[in-house]
């Protein structure tokens, strides 16, 4: 039973060298409670897929071209029409950007910004929707809320600002958060109690979590399945124990020993050499084989691979290896 | 706020200072004798020996330019010979009627600058955006003194629909008096207003907070009424000043063809009637204008963008 189901998701950027299909074909489900984490490079298209979710582009011309976003008890959010999807986002899904200061409207005070997405969805007065906003600062953890109601972006530090987008994205106690990047903009010292903020919250209120990051640390403290993406593909899915205790994937091996020490227990770092494929004309067959060190010929040719059960594995834990498929079929 | 204010029209004596310098001095280097200039051919010695008595030429320079400085303090601006009569009492004749053309050209210009900016950013880069860019680019081109005449002779003459020029009395005649003059000024202003805004609306639908706004679920119409027009319309505000200070002594040409009695047309007929003392006083006035409206967009500029703090 899964809150949010998305299958063969496509999404496609058009720009002037030419369609990037930033997402290809992604798969994967949120269940009712959890953090699922989606991990990878810039560029993989981990930010993509989850904008992809409640079609927020940006200024970007982007179109889902394929793809179903089923989410539980309002249908496919991909064929929604723009005004029905209005009627979803902030109140059944609610969605974190990575910046606070450019995701805060600067010429606009912070208790009306709050109050904007109450009044948007529930009938309440200006009143109404004050207090309610000042309740979420609370809520949050915001020093002197009462002051801070009338106060503009650009006058809080960088954790008030993003205590304030997470207060604004509780609002109306929405089924799932999407959180890009949520601590990438912020002080070192200040991430850490962000992300423990945002999973106490949604602890208490049952909300789930999509937690876009490429930092692999934050993945293994606080969410319980991921996908691994690599040039617009997911490489490999499975609980978070799984996936980072034994990796499949060349790809997620590799990206684990790149890492210092504090999630894998190699001492010396090794770099992936190379670097990811155009998204506009991808290579044919495995999309990491030019990079892997295990490629094999077959690894080059015919469409990208799709995710399978890899051999012996946990439950759930799937990669897009082949050659693990072959050698599966031979045990 | 109210010391930012103080502060800044303190500066202003400095900058004043070396406005008035600057304008007495180039009348000084003006070649020959102003007295004769301003008397003309037929005046005999005597006359201009007079003349030169009561405006002091014979006095050393810092001595005139006291005099000057004087006259400007006072509030006079020094004595028209044309007219005989204080400076600012023909410029108080005159303001309104610029002032007049300011504003009402400002209202025609937003009115027609606002709808095709919007247009153009919600159909950026397809035939509309530059259609509409084309046909701002030829008003733009367009010579003020050839388009004042095209509608003199097509809505005046030709319809009937405005007097060719001149001005009423009261506010509801010169309304429609002063349309056909403001309308010219007007369409510079909203090329300019259109141009700017069309970029602006643009930048500011790329914003991340315009995305928060719609991952809150606001509809189109309430993301842009609240979040993309009014931070958008915040630059507008500097080019409506730049352009405002210009108008005010700048519509030299538009004023003369509509027979407007404005600041404009007081300048020229100065010149033409070799009037030193209106020229030099009218340079002073425009200047104070200008610092006048720099700090007035200066403070709207603070008021409308918070992060923005007047020094």
């Amino acid at each position: 039973m899964s809150l949010l189901s998305v299958r063969d998701l496509i999404t496609e950027f058009e720009s002037p060298s030419g369609t990037a299909r930033a997402v290809d074909g992604v798969s994967f489900d949120v269940k009712p409670g959890e953090i699922f984490g989606i991990v990878g490079e810039s560029g993989c298209g981990k930010s993509a897929t989850c904008r992809s979710i409640l079609r927020l582009f940006g200024g970007a011309s982007a179109r889902i071209a394929n793809g179903r976003i089923t989410l539980e008890g309002a249908g496919d959010l991909a064929q929604m029409r723009e005004r029905d999807l209005a009627q979803v986002r902030g109140r059944d899904v609610a969605f974190i950007f990575q910046d606070p200061l450019s995701a805060l409207n600067p010429t606009m005070r912070i208790g009306k910004q709050i109050g904007e997405v109450i009044r948007r969805h529930r009938k309440a007065s200006r009143a109404e929707a004050r207090a309610a906003a000042l309740q979420l600062l609370r809520d949050v953890h915001v020093t002197s809320p009462e002051r801070r109601l009338d106060a503009y972006p650009h006058e809080l530090s960088g954790g008030l600002r993003q205590r304030v987008v997470i207060a604004m994205a509780l609002a109306l106690r929405p089924r799932l958060i999407i959180a890009d990047e949520p601590t990438t903009a912020l002080d070192v010292t200040v991430q850490d109690q962000i992300l423990r903020l945002l999973k106490e919250r949604c602890d208490s209120l049952g909300t789930s979590i999509i937690l876009v990051t490429h930092d692999l640390g934050v993945v293994s403290q606080i969410c319980d399945r991921m996908a691994v993406m690599y040039a617009g593909r997911v490489v490999e899915t499975g609980a978070v124990r799984d996936v980072l205790d034994a990796p499949s994937h060349p790809y997620t091996r590799a990206l684990l020993a790149a890492l210092p020490g504090q999630v894998s227990r190699d001492s010396q770092l090794i770099p992936i050499k190379g670097a990811p494929p155009s998204l506009i004309d991808p290579p044919a067959g495995c999309r990491f084989a030019p990079r892997c060190t295990f490629a094999q010929p077959q690894c080059t040719i015919g469409t990208a691979p799709g995710l399978h059960p890899r051999p012996a594995a946990a439950e759930g834990h799937f990669d897009a290896c082949i050659l693990n498929e072959v050698s599966h079929a031979a045990a | 706020m109210f010391l930012a204010i103080s502060k800044r029209l303190l500066m202003l004596i400095p900058v004043l200072i070396g406005i008035t310098m600057i304008s007495f001095l180039l009348l000084q280097i003006m070649p020959g004798d102003p007295a004769s200039r301003a008397m003309g051919t037929r005046a005999s010695p005597e006359e201009l020996q007079a003349m030169r008595e009561l405006w002091g030429l014979g006095k050393p320079l810092w001595v005139q330019y006291l005099y000057f400085l004087r006259d400007c303090v006072t509030g006079s601006f020094g004595m028209s010979i044309f007219h005989k009569q204080p400076i600012i009492d023909l410029v108080a004749e005159r303001l309104p009627f610029t002032l007049a053309i300011v504003g009402y050209s400002t209202v025609i210009a937003l009115l027609i600058a606002l709808p095709f900016a919007i247009l153009a950013a919600a159909n950026r880069g397809r035939m509309l955006d530059n259609v509409i860019r084309q046909i701002f680019v030829v008003v733009v081109a367009m010579p003020p003194f050839w388009l004042c005449y095209v509608l003199i002779l097509w809505l005046a003459l030709r319809m009937g629909w405005f007097a060719t020029g001149g001005v009423g009395d009261g506010f509801v005649a010169n309304i429609g008096r002063l349309f056909l003059p403001s309308l010219v000024v007007g369409l510079s202003t909203a090329a300019l207003i259109q141009q700017s805004l069309r970029a602006a609306l643009i930048d500011t639908m790329k914003a991340d907070y315009i995305d928060t706004a719609r991952a809150k679920g606001l509809r189109g119409r309430e993301v842009f009424l609240r979040h993309i027009l009014p931070n958008s319309l915040i630059s507008t505000i500097s080019i409506i000043g730049v352009r405002v200070s210009w108008i005010i002594g700048g519509t030299v040409v538009v004023e003369k063809i509509f027979s407007v009695p404005g600041l404009g047309s007081l300048l020229i007929d100065a010149i033409v009637s070799r009037d030193l003392p209106v020229i030099r006083g009218l340079t002073v006035f425009f200047a104070i204008m200008v610092v006048i409206v720099n700090l007035i967009t200066d403070i709207c500029y603070a008021l409308a963008d918070p992060r923005v703090r007047l020094e």
